[in-house]
Formats: C-alpha cells, sequence, structure tokens
C-alpha cells in the first residue's frame, strides 16, 4: 500500500467511540419510557447541523442561511406528499436533490465572498425566501403551514404510527447512512483539498486545487443534507411550517454546532444532544425564561471550550490517557479540529 | 402624489431612527472589528430605562431621553470593560456567537425585570396627532424624529471631525496599529467609543418606543435591520451608514405601501444586490 493510501485508509478507519455512538442510538429504541420523539428531533438536528459543518467546520466559510436549505427540503417533502407522491424513500431523495441544486445555485451566487458580506448575503437570501413562502399561500399554506402531509409506509411495510417507533429507526437508519457517505467523502482527496482551503485558499489555488467548483460542490452538498434532514422531520411529523426556514432556525443550528464543535463530524449530534435537552429541561423549569440559559450556555461555551464540547472531550480522553503510556501519535502533531473521533 | 410624500416622509424618520440605532455599532465594527450582535439589546435597554424613568421617576420624556443615553451608556461601558474587550482578537463567528448568546440572554432578562408584555410610552400632547404642511399631513413625532435625528447625526459628524476625540477615533479606524504606535491608548479610547455608540443605540431605543413595539423581543426583531444597515452602509463610516439607513427605512416603508405583495422582500433583495456588488458596502473601503 503506498504512503498516501496508507494515508487515507489511517484517516477513514473506524473507531470504538464511533462505534458506539451509533449503538447507543440503537439501545435507546429498546429502553422502556424512551421520548423517541425528543430522540428523532435530536437526529433531525444533528444531521442539520452536520450539513451546517461541511461549510464550517470543512470549508470554514459560517452561513446565516442553512435553515433556507433545510426548509426547502422540508417543503419539498410537504409538497410531494401533497401532491400525492407519497412513498418516503424517494420523497427524501427528491427532496435533498432539490435542496442541494438550490445550495449549488447558491454556492455560485456567493462565491468570492467571506466574512461579513457572506454572512450578509446568505441572511438576506435566507429572508428572502422566508418572504416568499409566507406569501405562497396556495403552495406552501403560508403561515398555517402545511398540515396532514401523507406519508405511505416506509417500503410498503413499516406505518408511521403515533409513538413514532417508525419515524425513529427511519430517521436513525437515514442518518447513519448520510454519514456513512459523508465520512468516505470527507476522508478522500475531495475531503482533504476542502480542508486545505479552509486554511489557507491562496495556497491551495496555487497547487491548482479547484477551489470554486469544489465550493459550489460542498454548498451543494451541504445543502443536500441540509434539505434531508429539512425532509425527515416533515415526514416524521407530516406536518411543516414557515418556522423550518426562519432566521432563528439558522442561527439555533449555527449555536448547536458551535457548542458540539465544528470539523469533526459528529459535532453537530453532540451540540443537538446538548442544545435539545437542555431547551427541554429549562423550557420545563420555566417557559419563558429558558432562552438565558441557552444564552449563558453559549457564552460559556465559547468563553472557555472556544471549540466546542467535542473536542474538549476528546482533549481530555486524551490527556487520562496519556499517563498510562498509550501516547496519542496524531493529537500532538496536528490540530484536534482536524481529527475524527477515535 | 402626497401620498408618495408623506411615505417618504414616514420612511425618512424611519431610516433616522435605525441610524441612531446603529451608528455605534458600525463605528466599532469598523474600527476594532468586533462584531456586536447584543448591540440592538443595548437599544431596547435604552427604551426601557425610559419607560421605567418616566412611569416609576416621574421624569418627563424630552428628560428620559438623556437618562436612557446615560444609563445604556454605563452599562455598555461596564459590559465592554468585564467582558467584551477579552474578545477582540478572535474570530467573526466567535464574537458572532458570543453576542448572540448575550442578545438571547437579555430577552430574557428583560422579560424578568419588566414583564414579557409590551410597554407603552407616553410622548407629550405636543408631539402627537398630525400636522398639516403644504397639503401633507405629517405625524408630530415623526417630525420630532427626524429633527432629533439630524440633530444627532451632525453631533456625531462634529465630535468625529472637529475634536481631538473624533481625531483620535479616526485614527484608530484608518490604521490602529499605526495609531497604537503614536502612543495614543487603543484600549481606552475603544472603550470610551464603545460605550458613546451603546449610549446611542439606547437613546434610539428610547426615541424607537412610540414608534416601534417595545417589548422583549425588540432585539429579535430588529437585529436584522440593524445588521443590514450597518453592513450595507460600510463599517466604520458614519455617512455610509446614514446613507443605508435611510435607504433601507425609505424601502421598507415606500416597498410595503407600493408593492404589498413583495412586502419586507424589498430590503432583503437590496441587502443582496449591495454586498454582491460591494462586498465592503456602500461607502465602505476596499478591505
Amino acid at each position: 500500500m503506498s504512503p498516501h493510501h496508507r494515508f487515507f485508509a489511517d484517516q477513514a478507519r473506524w473507531s470504538g467511540w464511533e462505534i458506539a455512538f451509533w449503538l447507543a442510538w440503537l439501545v435507546a429504541f429498546f429502553l422502556p419510557n424512551a421520548n423517541l420523539a425528543l430522540l428523532t428531533q435530536i437526529l433531525v438536528w444533528g444531521l442539520f447541523a452536520v450539513s451546517m459543518d461541511l461549510l464550517l467546520g470543512y470549508r470554514g466559510l459560517a452561513s446565516f442561511g442553512q435553515a433556507a436549505f433545510f426548509g426547502i427540503g422540508a417543503y419539498a417533502a410537504g409538497v410531494l406528499g401533497k401532491l400525492g407522491w407519497t412513498e418516503p424513500v424517494s420523497g427524501l431523495v427528491i427532496s435533498a436533490v432539490v435542496a442541494g441544486l438550490a445550495g449549488m445555485a447558491a454556492g455560485r451566487v456567493v462565491r468570492g465572498l467571506h466574512g461579513v458580506a457572506l454572512l450578509m448575503v446568505t441572511l438576506g437570501l435566507n429572508s428572502l425566501l422566508y418572504d416568499f413562502v409566507q406569501r405562497s399561500t396556495e403552495l406552501t399554506g403560508g403561515d398555517d403551514g402545511l398540515p396532514g402531509v401523507t406519508i405511505a409506509p416506509v417500503l410498503g411495510l413499516f406505518r408511521f404510527d403515533m409513538a413514532g417507533r417508525t419515524g425513529y429507526l427511519y430517521t436513525l437508519l437515514c442518518c447513519f447512512v448520510v454519514m456513512l457517505l459523508l465520512r468516505a467523502l470527507l476522508h478522500s482527496p475531495f475531503g482533504l483539498a476542502l480542508r486545505g482551503a479552509r486554511d489557507n485558499a491562496r495556497r491551495m489555488q496555487m497547487l491548482g486545487a479547484p477551489i470554486d467548483r469544489d465550493l459550489t460542490l460542498v454548498m451543494g452538498l451541504s445543502a443536500a443534507v441540509a434539505g434531508l434532514a429539512g425532509a425527515l422531520l416533515t415526514q416524521t411529523t407530516q406536518f411543516v411550517a414557515p418556522e423550518a426556514l426562519s432566521f432563528q432556525r439558522s442561527a439555533d443550528v449555527l449555536v448547536i454546532l458551535v457548542i458540539g464543535g465544528a470539523g469533526m463530524l459528529y459535532g453537530g449530534f453532540i451540540g443537538a444532544l446538548a442544545f435539545i435537552f437542555l431547551r427541554d429541561l429549562f423550557a420545563a423549569i420555566n417557559p419563558i425564561y429558558w432562552y438565558f440559559w441557552i444564552g449563558l450556555m453559549l457564552v460559556l461555551t465559547v468563553s472557555f471550550f472556544r471549540r466546542g464540547l467535542l473536542p474538549a472531550l476528546v482533549a481530555l480522553k486524551d490527556s487520562l490517557r496519556r499517563p498510562a503510556g498509550r501516547g496519542t501519535t496524531s493529537a500532538s502533531t496536528q490540530p484536534a479540529a482536524e481529527e475524527v473521533v477515535r | 402624489m402626497a401620498i408618495a410624500l408623506t411615505m417618504l416622509f414616514n420612511g425618512l424618520s424611519y431610516g433616522v431612527l435605525l441610524f441612531v440605532m446603529a451608528v455605534g455599532l458600525s463605528v466599532t465594527m469598523g474600527m476594532m472589528n468586533f462584531a456586536n450582535l447584543a448591540h440592538v439589546s443595548l437599544a431596547m435597554l435604552g427604551g426601557y430605562l425610559a419607560v421605567t424613568a418616566m412611569d416609576q421617576l416621574g421624569v418627563p420624556f424630552l428628560a428620559s431621553l438623556p437618562l436612557a443615553f446615560a444609563g445604556s451608556m454605563a452599562f455598555s461601558w461596564v459590559l465592554e470593560r468585564l467582558m467584551l474587550r477579552h474578545f477582540y482578537g478572535t474570530d467573526d463567528l466567535t464574537q458572532v456567537l458570543l453576542t448572540i448568546g448575550l442578545l438571547f440572554m437579555s430577552v430574557s432578562a428583560v422579560a424578568w425585570i419588566w414583564g414579557p408584555s409590551f410597554k407603552p410610552i407616553r410622548v407629550p400632547e405636543g408631539l402627537t396627532g398630525q400636522v398639516e404642511l403644504a397639503g401633507i399631513s405629517l405625524e408630530r413625532y415623526r417630525l420630532f424624529l427626524l429633527g432629533a435625528g439630524s440633530l444627532i447625526a451632525l453631533a456625531m459628524v462634529f465630535g468625529l471631525e472637529r475634536t481631538r476625540f473624533g481625531a483620535m477615533v479616526r485614527a484608530c479606524v484608518d490604521n490602529r496599529r499605526a495609531a497604537a504606535g503614536c502612543g495614543l491608548n487603543i484600549q481606552r479610547i475603544f472603550g470610551l467609543t464603545f460605550a458613546i455608540g451603546g449610549g446611542l443605540a439606547g437613546l434610539g431605543g428610547a426615541l424607537a418606543a412610540n414608534l416601534l413595539t417595545l417589548d422583549p423581543n425588540f432585539p429579535l426583531r430588529y437585529l436584522i435591520y440593524m445588521l443590514i444597515v450597518v453592513s450595507v452602509g460600510g463599517m466604520g463610516n458614519i455617512t455610509g451608514t446614514l446613507l443605508a439607513a435611510v435607504l433601507i427605512g425609505v424601502g421598507d416603508v415606500v416597498g410595503k405601501y407600493y408593492v404589498p405583495a413583495a412586502g419586507g422582500a424589498i430590503i432583503y433583495l437590496l441587502t443582496v444586490v449591495v454586498m454582491l456588488l460591494r462586498p465592503q458596502g456602500l461607502l465602505g473601503r476596499p478591505a
């Protein structure tokens, strides 16, 4: 095996933590009293945050408009259901493709922008779409949303039940498949080129990397994953409302990703777990003031774990390991953000 | 025609209001590259301070305005000294998230202190109602806003162009390192600028309380407007901020009246187009 093959193979190796992560979700399904509706929501938010991570963690571009693609996917799935296309898996794929194409178009538009200008353009595009959806009452139901989206049983066998058992497994399986694909892609030369452009775009250009093309591709990819997450939400709740693509949601997903940790593939899920659980907890304590605690959490995160929870956990794990003599080889030679959880 | 002029007038006064609320953010962003989204919370604070001063202390409306200014200025100064100054060297995203967190906290904190429902402000008789001017009916309060806003803008331009402190601020905006090399105390200048900007936001919030709904969700509603004004105008450029504020104010009011189908979309479209053509804003300097 040539050295560069070995490099990619090493990066793509499965770790015990990763396997444990997925098994934990499976175990949660069998727990008595598990709140499957909440867990499904966490998975959807997690996948959505992963889509943001593709852009922010792997390409270094922040956006205030990610919810636009989430919303496009959510509404695509909803409108398909209304039109009588009730088969869920193909509905999911179509929604992701629609959102992905929109993302590629947006990628062409924002090419060359960064920093505040990029934030403002993505925010503007997001707000334009939100406005459009609210006004197109015939297509989208406007403010009231699209209720009663009919979704056929998965593979014609498993109906979406009230307890959300099918919805949970369906969402989990979709997340797993998407993460498998993303994992393979990000550990390929394409993923490496993305990270290169994140760290030093000009140098990558000098090396002959097509960074403009890659940007369009990764925007499309990120939008497709966001759209898929949105479609999952529509299919499991059989409802979609304009909040799916509000600015609030775009801000929330950034918050989730940063709490979890960007550039580590699983940070989005960890952030969603922390965010949704705490939100539920605080809202149960006091429905009016829970935003205070979310804000405080955010302030504390950026003040003390600037990279988020997951990198902090990895660092903790490494520092516990080192005295035992099993030194970590790569943690000391490359920045933690570059690593995938091992 | 009369309606068009009234609309234009309404848009202008709204724009001036946006300018007063946003100008502090523009200067601090131009100077320290510090993206303070919680600036809009300072505007809300000013509004609540004015209302409280009037209701609890019986202060008249016009006297409550300087109180709102001073109160938010003091609060901004403490906030900057205790917390924000530790985040100057960090990247955009860290600052954005930190200040969004502060914004979330402000929403709940204000709901806790002043209650979740909206607070009306009682303006004096002389500022209510309308006047007829050359066949156009103009709201008195908007006239007052236009006058007060113009005064503030003039005072700012004068302060920046003609005073010693203004010269220091301009030096810091132009080249922070060179200014520090010449012996200017950057930290102090920035702290003071930040406090004045926060005070102006508070003043804007107090002025806005009569026109825009003052409730704990105020920051969430007007954050986007403020960001648009600052980025479209060009950071650190007062004239640009004024231009953008008026453009956005007029665009919003006139657009919602004449093209109700497009509604709020017009200002977003304007923002996208301006940012694509001039990423540094209308009057900003290229990075």
